[in-house]
């Protein structure tokens, strides 16, 4: 009979799925209103946990709107205001353009084995897949999610599912992956979606168009300078 | 000597309808100044003593990065309460309050919010803090008119509220509304929602933690304590009295105006008396009346309009300000609320002694300089040209 693995090593078994040191992803985000629904589509360079640089590509109105992020400051810069504001502290909290998530939540890359205890609470199918149920736990005290339960695909170790939750036990926020695919020997979401349980409505879409590891990104993407070039 | 006042009044009396229509309209503008100015005078009393009753107390220490016009400053503004206010807050002389941000969610939908954290206990702003002395494991919430307005929220209901601790760490709750309060100071209803310090202190991670420390009226305090600054009344009402003095002088152009009016009346009318009166000027020259004597007929003639427009004023005047002053002046709606004052439904003037001798040494002095200008030609009258009704 297999082993079961330990909380841990399927913990990180996810983080190597998902985290690496550098990333470019073309992506796209669904945003349901209350008048209806809008795409936003972007492009995304990513170094670790402290910086990310992203660029709205489409539709025309949010084109040529850039965000860069570095460590817990964010600066934003739209063309038609030819302004560079910065975000920081509580504003990072704000929706992104009224979707479920916020400016923190978009930007985070976390590698989950350093910021969490795992449990295996149990096992569960979600979309046909066979999944472990992990039970996250805060490590620290400045941790954004205390809880966190996770499924992950047994074979696959991508997350397929993801509970966030507050200190009181409330349930927050839920990611569902609804299709994955097999990139550079890893399994990557495809198409996930983000819902703050607090709220009406349905939620976030997240389409991830192309992504590429391990990239080599220059240090000048993650300046100040090249939001406005 | 009294042959000149009761020789003018005789002649401005003489004048019939001509004195009366500039005595009318001199009149209005003594009631139309007293009365604006009473009513920014009542203005800036009502608000005042509303905000001081409900919310600035005899004044505030500020945390020294609170900054109220800056909601990212919260996020620092907030450190455990010094020795020294502690005293003040056991003697019942001081309230803490802990000032946060959260996110309510009223039927699903998604509100920023301040929390803010008071002594259930507390007795000596005026609002019924007193409500959220609620002994049972229920988070009591006390609320607004006005955010009863903006959240649909009842009495009774239950909202979840959502805040990131002072570690930064994501928490939720249901409050439960143990109260809707009717207030008119709109800044300490709209957008948020009272909550026991103590709670708030526990949900933060801020144990004896405040924002501000609100000062008891009857104590006089003016030090600042390391960390905290000291806010005093006169500070705290500064942006109200600013408005008030901004509209204070925005509304002179009116008074100006009406003077203006009343002004050029009575210069009219002394230059055209002046212009009329030849003969018996030279006359009176000629029975041994001085230049000087004429010049102070002509000049209280015309500063006696002044006098009768006082009187007239004060008999039309004083009961109908009296009126307003006691039953207020209605306000449509929430007019004042949505400009953020409190002053409630019903404005009250408010006139001090001040206002009513300096607008009528006002009104009288300009009176009796423009009723002078045009008499300065009688300086250089000869007796002999005014007979033949000429004017050198």
């Amino acid at each position: 009979m297999a082993q079961t693995p330990t909380a841990d090593w399927i913990l990180n078994k996810v983080d190597e799925n998902f985290g690496s040191d550098n990333k470019i992803i073309v992506s796209e985000m669904v945003i349901h209103g209350r008048r209806g629904s809008r795409t936003i589509k972007s492009k995304s360079w990513i170094q670790g946990r402290d910086k990310s640089f992203s660029e709205y590509l489409s539709p025309p109105r949010e084109q040529g709107t850039k965000m860069l992020k570095l460590e817990d400051q964010l600066w934003t810069y739209t063309p038609s205001t030819d302004r560079t504001i910065r975000i920081s502290g509580h504003m990072l909290r704000q929706s992104v353009m009224g979707s479920d998530l916020s400016y923190e939540d978009m930007m985070e890359d976390p590698k989950l084995q350093n910021l969490y205890h795992a449990q295996i609470i149990g096992e569960e199918e979600f979309l046909d897949r066979l999944c472990w149920v992990l039970e996250l736990t805060s490590k620290g005290e400045e941790i954004t999610y205390y809880r966190r339960k996770i499924w992950v695909d047994k074979e696959r170790y991508v997350s397929l599912k993801e509970n966030r939750y507050a200190k009181s036990g409330k349930l927050l926020k839920t990611t569902e992956v609804l299709e994955v695919f097999k990139a550079e020997n890893r399994w990557i979401p495809r198409k996930a979606v983000f819902k703050d349980v607090l709220k009406k409505g349905k939620g976030t879409e997240w389409h991830i168009l192309s992504m590429e590891f391990n990239a080599d990104i220059p240090d000048h993407v993650f300046t100040k300078a090249s939001l406005r070039r | 000597m009294m042959l000149i006042p009761r020789l003018a009044l005789r002649n401005l009396l003489g004048a019939g309808l001509r004195t009366w229509l500039n005595v009318f309209v001199l009149s209005l503008s003594f009631v139309t100044i007293i009365f604006l100015q009473g009513m920014y005078s009542g203005m800036l009393r009502q608000v005042s003593d509303a905000t001081v009753d409900a919310e600035f107390g005899g004044g505030q220490y500020w945390q020294a990065n609170y900054d109220p016009f800056d909601p990212l400053s919260l996020q620092d503004a907030h450190a455990v309460i010094p020795d020294s206010l502690n005293n003040l807050i056991e003697k019942r002389k001081a309230t803490p309050v802990l000032i946060v941000q959260g996110t309510l969610y009223p039927d699903g939908r998604v509100m920023p919010v301040l929390l803010k954290g008071i002594d259930p206990n507390q007795s000596f702003l005026n609002f019924p803090s007193k409500s959220l002395a609620v002994d049972n494991e229920e988070l009591p919430v006390l609320i607004g008119e006005r955010m009863v307005k903006s959240t649909n929220l009842r009495k009774g209901d239950s909202v979840t509220i959502q805040w990131r601790d002072a570690n930064g760490t994501f928490d939720a709750r249901d409050g439960r509304i143990v109260e809707v309060m009717s207030t008119i100071v709109p800044t300490i209803d709209a957008g948020q929602m009272w909550i026991p310090l103590q709670k708030l202190q526990e949900m933060m991670l801020m144990e004896k933690e405040a924002t501000i420390v609100v000062i008891a009226e009857d104590l006089e305090v003016s030090d600042n304590v390391a960390g905290w600054s000291f806010k005093d009344i006169d500070f705290l009402l500064t942006d109200i009295k600013q408005v008030v003095k901004m509209r204070t002088i925005g509304s002179s152009f009116i008074y100006v105006f009406l003077l203006f009016l009343a002004m050029l009346a009575i210069f009219n009318t002394q230059v055209l008396s002046i212009f009329r009166r030849r003969k018996e000027m030279g006359t009176l020259m000629a029975l041994g009346v001085t230049r000087l004597q004429l010049i102070r007929l002509f000049t209280l003639e015309g500063a006696l309009n002044g006098v009768l427009a006082a009187t007239i004023a004060a008999v039309y005047g004083i009961p109908l300000l009296v009126q307003l002053a006691r039953n207020g002046i209605g306000l449509p709606g929430d007019f004042m609320d949505q400009a953020g004052w409190a002053i409630g439904s019903r404005l009250f003037p408010s006139y001090g002694a001040a206002l009513v001798l300096g607008t009528t040494l006002l009104v009288l002095i300009v009176t009796t300089v423009v009723s002078y200008l045009p008499t300065r030609k009688i300086a250089k009258l000869k007796p002999t040209d005014a007979l033949k009704g000429k004017l050198s």
